[in-house]
């Protein structure tokens, strides 16, 4: 009965203290007490002190599950807002520099010069193909711009038999990875040597020799896949992770979630790589969530987890390649959160001008490029200059312009194509199907594209 | 009985032995092979059976789900974690989408995933993941990848007592989607064969078990390995006067009904189990109405855009000029599955009789 009156009279305080804090002279006083707090608290608050009464009470007890917790006698109900942010790891600075104590990554020349030129032909290439959906060549089509450096420098990481898997912002993966200008152009016009058989709209590329599963459009499918996948390696104990890609925006689909804890739970071999580039489409991301981004949601799965500069090539490098090896070592998922900046509209049929402002697509332009951050930090070290910087540009061009022109001239997939790989086999009803759709453009030859035969 | 989960057990009095043994020897397997090979059924069940003979014979099957890992709510993976280890018998989190997306990314690895939904009912969530993923992972990607090796077993159908949420047939909203095969068994016997050539079809398979089938179906199941084929419809018995289609646990009314309708009034049924429901095998239906003329299609779930209709539809495109009464549907109710009316909603095998009757006196 008395710690029933002790309780009830805690909370009678609690409540006043609540009240004055709604008047404004308390509430500056209020503030500070939770800046204060901020200070003292690491992440939970310990337990209170015991009082005269419960001197002889246990701090912690076992609860459902065989869980041992700390008790308190404390009520106290913890802020988001009062845990500390997570901090962005970053290696080199936005003029190239290396940060203060910062340990650069084992990088080779040839693999840094890589991925600059890797860089450059994503940039290049998402121009030339961005115009060309402009003019109506191709009907869709969506650029990387800002980003690179979350997928190539993150793809450089990883090994080749690393199985990937993407949302649709991430073509530098498979560029890294050795797919060819062509394959790309040749996809973006649903030729005929399109491997997706001109199925998928425009970016949605896939390749089972790079092992890059096939985009689809249906956001966050891919993270439970990935965990699938991951565990399927795991059991072969075949020494690869599998690295799942997704942005900001899919992190609120339910798929993340169920992926979070299955990853965690069933303990897969799994880095899900997420680009916090501040906007879904139009939604900015206090739109999207009201925590400490994506990161700070790994604990609550029981998730190792980093944050990253997402524009610091060496930064996303060193974190994938760390990432990687503790993934493998301890087959357990992590998380790594890249913060970056979609520098373009969110696709050819958006304009981001509608929801944001150009002084800040500017201003990430000019002042926190990650290929400009790259090439800087080259330039210090006497690997790059502008003049090979512009060289490359124009190889680029060149290249991008060929691949475009080529995979234009190309026809489409056969006709009756459409009917295969529904199934594995074909089934009667589609057999059916077939003929009469063949039968049927056989009889109205000038009414449809493929009229005449392919 | 063996070790069942006594909250489902239904009415045994529609299990008659006479009905069982038609559907036995209508089953085409080998009798004398199944004398030497058969193990009375219930010991664990048709459906552990098949799971387990699916885990001696591939390396890579897994079996995972809710609640799996102790032998799962209907006691169909009693025995396989100790059998066959905890990495590949196991329980996921509760989370339908998150099963059917990480038996997806198993499965397009090359291995062979045979997920668990704990009831049909419930696979809802995992809708986008069956459909807009599992349907077109090999057509979208140009057969880049596939994910051919799955398999999603669901609890389906009435029960007896389950109300809104144990007691869905979800058949036709799959049976809409191209690249999804859909098949239910209407006993053991079938449900292990079918079972094994689901697991092993090279395409996405939603298999749906009667639940009502878990306990009252006591035939003798073989021991072995073997498949009934996918795509394949089967003529139970040969009648003359009017065609009668189901598939699932509504083939035991079906049968029923038969039975009433010759009994009383001497009607000659042709009893047709579909067994997939897609890719259905329309020919084997087609060429029983081109014989009888008179076509009645039955199933659990509601009327309206049921897996009925199609069958109807294209009965009468193919058959036009065979058919001498329209095509007849003897479904649930367009309502949601009641709990306290479920006799009064169940198309049972009085309805059903009334429907061959109406049919052969149109």
């Amino acid at each position: 009965m008395r710690r029933r009156c002790l309780f009830l009279a805690s909370r009678a305080a609690k409540e006043r203290l609540l009240l004055a804090r709604t008047s404004p002279a308390a509430k500056a006083l209020s503030s500070a007490a939770v800046s204060t707090e901020h200070q003292t608290y690491d992440t939970l608050p310990p337990p209170a002190p015991s009082e005269s009464t419960s001197s002889q009470a246990p701090s912690s007890a076992t609860f459902a599950g065989g869980v041992e917790l700390p008790l308190t006698s404390s009520l106290h109900i913890v802020k988001a807002e009062s845990q500390p942010r997570w901090p962005v790891y970053r290696v080199i600075d936005t003029d190239g520099a290396l940060v203060p104590g910062a340990m650069e990554p084992e990088l080779s020349t040839e693999l840094a010069m890589h991925m600059v030129t890797c860089m450059v032909r994503l940039r290049v290439m998402d121009h030339i193909f961005y115009n060309a959906q402009r003019q109506g060549r191709i009907s869709f089509y969506m650029t990387s711009t800002g980003e690179e450096a979350t997928q190539i420098c993150s793809a450089a990481a990883l090994s080749g038999g690393d199985t990937v898997f993407g949302q649709y912002r991430e073509p530098g993966v498979l560029m890294w990875r050795g797919f060819s200008l062509q394959n790309f152009a040749d996809q973006l016009f649903s030729n005929t040597d399109d491997l997706g058989r001109g199925r998928q709209m425009p970016v949605h590329y896939g390749s089972s020799k790079l092992n890059f599963q096939t985009i689809s459009s249906p956001l966050a499918t891919q993270i439970p896949q990935a965990v699938g996948a991951a565990y399927a390696l795991k059991q072969q104990k075949l020494a690869q992770v599998v690295a799942c890609y997704f942005g900001d925006g899919a992190a609120s689909e339910g798929d993340f979630h169920a992926a979070m804890n299955f990853a965690a739970t069933l303990e897969c071999p799994v880095l899900f790589i997420c680009r916090n580039n501040g906007y879904a489409i139009s939604t900015p991301v206090e739109d999207q969530y009201r925590g400490d981004g994506i990161v700070s949601r790994a604990p609550g799965y029981g998730m190792a987890a980093i944050r990253v500069d997402g524009n610091d090539a060496l930064a996303v490098f060193a974190a994938t390649q760390e990432a990687r090896r503790l993934a493998l070592a301890e087959n357990r998922p992590v998380l790594l959160e890249l913060m970056t900046y979609r520098v373009g509209h969110h696709s050819t049929s958006d304009d981001w001008s509608r929801y944001r402002m150009t002084e800040e697509v500017k201003d990430w332009q000019s002042h926190n490029d990650p290929l400009r951050r790259l090439l800087a930090y080259l330039h210090a070290k006497g690997l790059c200059d502008a003049d090979m910087e512009q060289a490359m540009r124009d190889t680029e061009r060149l290249a991008v312009m060929a691949a475009l022109e080529a995979a234009e001239k190309k026809g489409p997939p056969p006709l009756q194509s459409m009917f295969e790989d529904v199934y594995r086999d074909m089934p009667q009803h589609l057999l059916e199907q077939r003929a009469e759709m063949l039968a049927h453009v056989a009889k109205y030859p000038d009414k449809y594209p493929q009229g005449r035969g392919h | 009985m063996p070790d069942c989960h006594e909250s489902y057990i239904v009415n045994s009095q529609s299990c008659r032995p006479d009905l069982l043994t038609i559907l036995n020897s209508a089953a085409g397997l080998n009798h004398s092979l199944l004398l030497s090979l058969t193990a009375n059924l219930c010991r664990f069940t048709a459906i552990n059976s098949a799971m387990r003979v699916a885990l001696q014979t591939d390396p890579t099957a897994t079996v995972f789900g809710e609640d799996v890992a102790f032998g799962g709510v209907f006691r169909c993976s009693v025995g396989l974690k100790e059998e066959f280890g905890a990495s590949r018998v196991f329980n996921t989190p509760l989370s339908e989408q998150g099963i059917a997306g990480f038996a997806i990314g198993y499965a397009a690895m090359g291995g062979t995933a045979i997920a668990e939904m704990q009831f049909a009912d419930y696979i809802f969530p995992a809708m986008d993941q069956l459909v807009n993923e599992a349907a077109k992972y090999r057509y979208r990607s140009g057969n880049e990848f596939n994910c051919g090796g799955l398999t999603i077993r669901a609890p389906c159908g009435a029960v007896g007592h389950g109300g809104h949420y144990h007691s869905q047939s979800p058949e036709a909203y799959f049976a809409h989607t191209p690249g999804l095969k859909v098949v239910m068994p209407r006993d053991a016997r079938e449900a292990k064969g079918l079972l094994l050539a689901s697991i092993r079809d090279p395409d996405p398979v939603i298999f749906l078990e009667p639940k009502a089938l878990y306990r009252t179906s006591v035939e003798d199941v073989p021991d072995g390995d073997y498949e009934v084929p996918l795509g394949v419809a089967q003529v139970l018995r040969a009648g003359a006067d009017v065609t009668v289609v189901g598939w699932g646990a509504q083939l035991r009314v079906l049968a029923e009904g038969c039975d009433m309708a010759r009994a009383r009034d001497g009607i000659s049924c042709e009893l047709i189990d579909l067994r997939t429901v897609l890719p259905w095998d329309a020919a084997t239906v087609a060429a029983s109405v081109r014989k009888t003329g008179r076509l009645v299609v039955s199933h659990e779930a509601p009327r309206t855009c049921g897996f009925a209709a199609e069958v109807a539809a294209d009965l009468q495109e193919r058959c036009f000029l065979h058919l001498q009464a329209p095509v007849a549907r003897v479904c649930g109710y367009d309502t949601p599955f009641p709990l306290v009316f479920e006799r009064h909603y169940a198309p049972d095998a009085l309805k059903v009789y009334e429907a061959i009757k109406k049919a052969v006196n149109y």
